[in-house]
């Protein structure tokens, strides 16, 4: 960890639509590993809801235990943040969501607290498409108890303990396709402007937008024979397609050859041009072709990363539940009470 | 030979039937026919955790002088299941009467003297006039409420007007029904006469309006009107109903002319789930709770911890079971009383609230989520299998004019845009343990806090210094001392607390607990707790009273443990009075063991049935 925080400033760097500066999306000094991969991931967001103009106190951070889920604290000073239990961070965000639908809610979690502990409850909020953000932070392994290998350690990998994984390794970006997520995408924290993009997508994505980031811990699993390494990720990844996120207030003015792009329109209004990459590239909410992909990929030893699955027609739990607009948290007892001439009535029901 | 009983609006009928055929529909009509007709009564189902076949048992007991908890036995048995017929038949009261289906003959062995027998060939006369398989069936079950109507000398259209509201909308029902009615009724006529039963029903003048409903249907009313707007829930028995009542009423109560829902009702995926999501709600804002049993509560541990460390606002229903482990799921007990006070790891307490009838019930839910709100913590709402899924009677459910929701200390916009100090999340700037919270979204630059499960200063920054880990866990505690204020008084129910026994009570011991009371031939004073932590009366009363019981439905005598720990008393200053079958607790179980208590600790008491002897 670093002890002093930097107070240099680039020059150039100005105020955003809202006025805001940059120093204005940060969080409190992180207390992770120098070099560690979540540093970036939280530098990544900063970057994103700064470029996109997102007040800070109108969103909500959440997160279950273990280093990942320390991040929070390392981004968004201005927002409330929930710092749950073990595992529990889905329950406590779709309670918090269903409080108030107006805030952005953003959760970040890792492959401990998300593919072991907390799996249920994961596969749960992506099938009610919950309207957040869900980051995992994947390093394959247990950073804050010393490195044991996670859910997500693939088979052969070896971490710290020097130890092969003999137990096959699980996808969560497959698991979060399979359970009804409706943006998924992976990347990795090394590879930040695919990372900002990316998490500029979800953040206009209404419904769940399940982000699988590979973040090396560089003290128990940055190994020459883990496949969750900095050099491994830089040296296996394939690219999906490259992401271009056209803000809603911008005119486009990238000229695309026919064909070669998909277009797709945001609910907040803004645009994504992704890149078509290969003849057999099927349509972004094509679950099949997305579980084929990345299938191909594993199979010759690659990572796909990237937006793998986009459906923008999907609702979310509060459209399906047909909430009222204004957020629960906001009706007063005016709006909820049901007076007492209802309950008259009701008393002389029961007798 | 026993003399048959004789009594007039004084006594207990048994129907045992066979569960998934249909008969709940038959005995709610017959007990609430009699609830119409102004005679106090309780109706106890007893089930088995299964959808079809096994044996269920329907007891109502009608009581004009209004003791309406369980007597504990049988003055006439409708047997109509083979399975249990012979356990049935042995438990009538010797002068009793027994009811049966004489479509088939009774076994030979059947032949009590002290008993009388009515024949009633309810098959027969069902499959006579009805052609449909499972309607025969069905409606074989209101042919008994037919024969029980002449016997009881009821007035059969008291019972179809009951009948025409049970099944309003469905007029096909109502008529067949009502013929079922009648060949009941006319089949005893005939071959018994009128005067043959010495049990009669005669209709009352209510001297005050009373409701008949389940605690679940009042607990989950009380919730919509005390301004829930998330409900979380997992599916269990007996709380289910809970849920279902809060989103019944919530559709006719709290939709815009649109469709649009003020609330939202979720089943989760698990227990833990569901109180994960209350307290994401409360956090934000939102008034949320959920509704569960002793299983749900084990699960939710480790969320209790981080709601009363994290100081998030949570409501709580708990509908107990009997335990432990799955138990006697569809059987009622008060046996998750230290579960909950102490629920998770670490010093953690919880106040609990125990409403006692569903008029209790509805305002409980209204001063759960008062002072969870005010406390900043979680609040369960105690109730059981009994309360929760039978028709209790009750004074009607009343919301005083002009109560408002107390949502507590929460600092909005303007309070932040107008604070002169530094915020401090965990700061007790009033000196009562209670600090001021503020709503994720309220404010652009202040009041914006790190919510966590792990230690922190009195402005929310994360911390390992033991001071400030201490200085919190004592502020949690004058935060305790602060509840004790705000949760209702133990009430005294007999007596006039000058009397040298005491007993204690809660929940749904006490209408056993007073008629067993009654027996009694020396003055017995009477308290109900309603709320942990205690109110300062309860251990006045134990200190003034020379012999302390307390009468509770479990094994360890779990309330007598946390009197004991809380207030510091020497254990056997309590003596228990315990009732733990899985049933709910009889007026003789009470009595009996409360004379081999006085009996021991040297006290002459003779109850008043010897005193007549």
């Amino acid at each position: 960890m670093s002890f002093i925080a930097p107070n240099f400033r680039h020059p150039e760097q100005g105020a955003n639509g809202l006025g805001l500066r940059r120093s204005d999306y940060e969080g409190a000094l992180s207390t992770l590993c120098a070099g560690c991969g979540h540093d970036s991931v939280s530098a990544a967001i900063v970057q994103a809801c700064f470029e996109m103009d997102v007040e800070p106190h109108r969103v909500g951070k959440f997160s279950g235990i273990g280093c990942s889920s320390k991040t929070p604290n390392y981004f968004l000073n201005h927002s409330h943040g929930f710092n749950s239990v073990h595992g529990r961070m889905p329950s406590v965000a779709t309670g918090a969501i269903l409080g108030n639908r107006d805030l952005l809610y953003i959760g970040i979690s890792g492959d401990g607290d998300t593919a072991s502990i907390g799996m249920g409850q994961f596969i749960h909020a992506a099938r009610r498409n919950l309207d957040m953000l869900y980051l995992v932070e994947n390093n394959g392994c247990y950073g804050l108890t010393k490195g044991q290998d996670s859910a997500t350690a693939d088979l052969g990998s070896v971490s710290k303990t020097g130890v092969a994984t003999e137990l096959y390794g699980l996808d969560l970006c497959a698991l979060a396709l399979q359970s009804g997520a409706s943006l998924v995408g992976r990347s990795f924290s090394g590879d930040k402007s695919q990372l900002v993009q990316l998490l500029k997508t979800a953040i206009a994505h209404r419904g769940f937008a399940f982000l699988d980031v590979i973040s090396p811990c560089v003290t128990f699993n940055n190994t020459p024979a883990s496949t969750k390494s900095y050099d491994y990720a830089r040296e296996h990844i394939d690219v999906a397609g490259a992401l271009d996120f056209v803000p809603h207030q911008s005119a486009i003015e990238i000229d695309y050859a026919e064909g070669e792009v998909q277009k797709v329109h945001l609910h907040d209004g803004s645009e994504l041009l992704l890149e078509k990459v290969g003849k057999d590239a099927g349509a972004l909410d094509d679950k099949t072709a997305a579980l084929a992909a990345m299938n191909r990929a594993q199979d010759a030893g690659r990572m796909l990363t990237g937006l793998l699955y986009l459906d923008t027609e999907l609702p979310d739990l509060h459209t399906v539940n047909r909430t009222v607009a204004t957020p629960l948290n906001q009706l007063g007892q005016d709006e909820l009470f049901p007076g007492l001439d209802a309950l008259e009535q009701i008393n002389a029901e029961q007798s | 030979m026993t003399a048959p009983l004789s009594a007039v609006n004084e006594f207990v009928v048994c129907i045992a039937n066979v569960n998934g055929t249909g008969s709940a529909s038959a005995n709610a009509l017959f007990a609430k026919a009699v609830f119409a007709g102004g005679v106090p009564v309780a109706p106890k189902n007893i089930f088995p955790s299964n959808i079809q076949g096994l044996p269920t048992w329907f007891e109502v007991r009608i009581s004009e002088a209004g003791h309406l908890g369980r007597r504990g036995d049988i003055d006439i048995m409708v047997g109509v299941n083979a399975q249990s017929l012979e356990a049935d038949y042995a438990q009538v009261r010797p002068g009793g009467y027994f009811l049966y289906d004489s479509t088939k003959q009774l076994p030979q062995h059947f032949a009590r003297e002290d008993i009388t027998h009515y024949g009633v060939p309810l098959t027969a006369l069902s499959a006579d006039h009805f052609s449909d398989m499972r309607q025969r069936q069905l409606l074989s079950n209101t042919v008994y409420v037919g024969a029980l109507a002449a016997l009881f000398g009821m007035d059969l259209d008291r019972i179809k007007g009951q009948l025409a509201r049970q099944f309003a909308g469905k007029e096909r029902l109502i008529d067949a029904n009502a013929l079922a009615l009648d060949l009941g009724h006319d089949y005893v006529r005939q071959h018994y006469g009128s005067d043959s039963c010495g049990l009669k029903i005669r209709e009352l003048e209510p001297a005050s309006e009373r409701i008949l409903m389940t605690g679940n249907s009042a607990l989950g009313l009380g919730a919509v009107y005390a301004g829930a707007t998330v409900m979380a829930w997992y599916p269990i028995t007996p709380s289910t109903s809970v849920a279902e009542a809060f989103e019944a009423y919530c559709r006719r109560l709290r939709r815009t002319e649109d469709g649009e829902k003020r609330y939202a009702v979720i089943q989760a995926e698990d227990e833990l789930a569901a109180l994960g999501m209350v307290i994401g709600a409360n956090w934000n804002g939102a008034r949320g709770f959920t509704a569960t049993s002793g299983p749900g509560i084990s699960l939710m541990n480790e969320f209790f911890g981080l709601a009363y460390f994290a100081e998030v606002p949570a409501v709580v229903v708990n509908v107990q079971r009997a335990g432990p482990s799955t138990g006697m799921p569809t059987r009622t007990q008060q046996s998750d009383v230290l579960l909950s006070a102490y629920a998770s790891h670490g010093d953690t307490k919880h106040p609990l609230l125990f409403p006692s009838d569903p008029a209790e019930c509805f305002t409980a839910m209204a001063d759960a989520f008062d002072l969870a709100d005010r406390a900043q913590t979680p609040v369960l709402v105690m109730v059981d299998l009994d309360l929760g899924m039978n028709e209790y009677l009750s004074a009607p459910l009343a919301w005083p004019e002009g109560r408002s929701y107390d949502r507590g200390k929460v600092l909005d916009a303007d309070a932040l845009e107008n604070l002169s100090e530094r915020y401090g999340r965990y700061l007790d700037v009033d000196g009562d343990g209670i600090a001021w919270r503020t709503w994720p979204g309220s404010h652009p630059d202040k009041g914006a806090f790190f919510t966590r499960g792990t230690s922190r200063d009195r402005y929310a920054a994360y911390t390992e210094r033991s001071e400030a880990y201490s200085d919190n866990m004592e502020r949690l505690l004058r935060k305790w001392e602060t509840i004790k204020t705000l949760v209702p008084e133990a009430t005294l129910e007999h007596g006039d607390g000058e009397a040298e026994i005491g007993l204690i009570c809660y929940g749904t011991s006490l209408l056993s607990t007073l008629e067993a009371v009654r027996g009694f031939d020396v003055p017995i004073d009477v308290l109900r707790l309603r709320a942990f932590p205690f109110s300062p009366n309860v251990g006045e009363f134990i200190a003034r009273h020379r012999t302390v019981m307390l009468i509770e439905q479990n094994r360890d005598a779990q309330m007598r443990t946390l009197l004991v720990n809380e207030l510091e008393i020497a254990p056997g200053l309590i003596h228990p009075v315990l009732h733990y079958d899985g049933m709910p607790i009889p007026a003789n179980t009470i009595a009996e063991q409360m004379q081999r208590i006085l009996r021991r600790t040297g006290i002459q008491v003779l109850d008043k049935e010897d005193v007549a002897a």
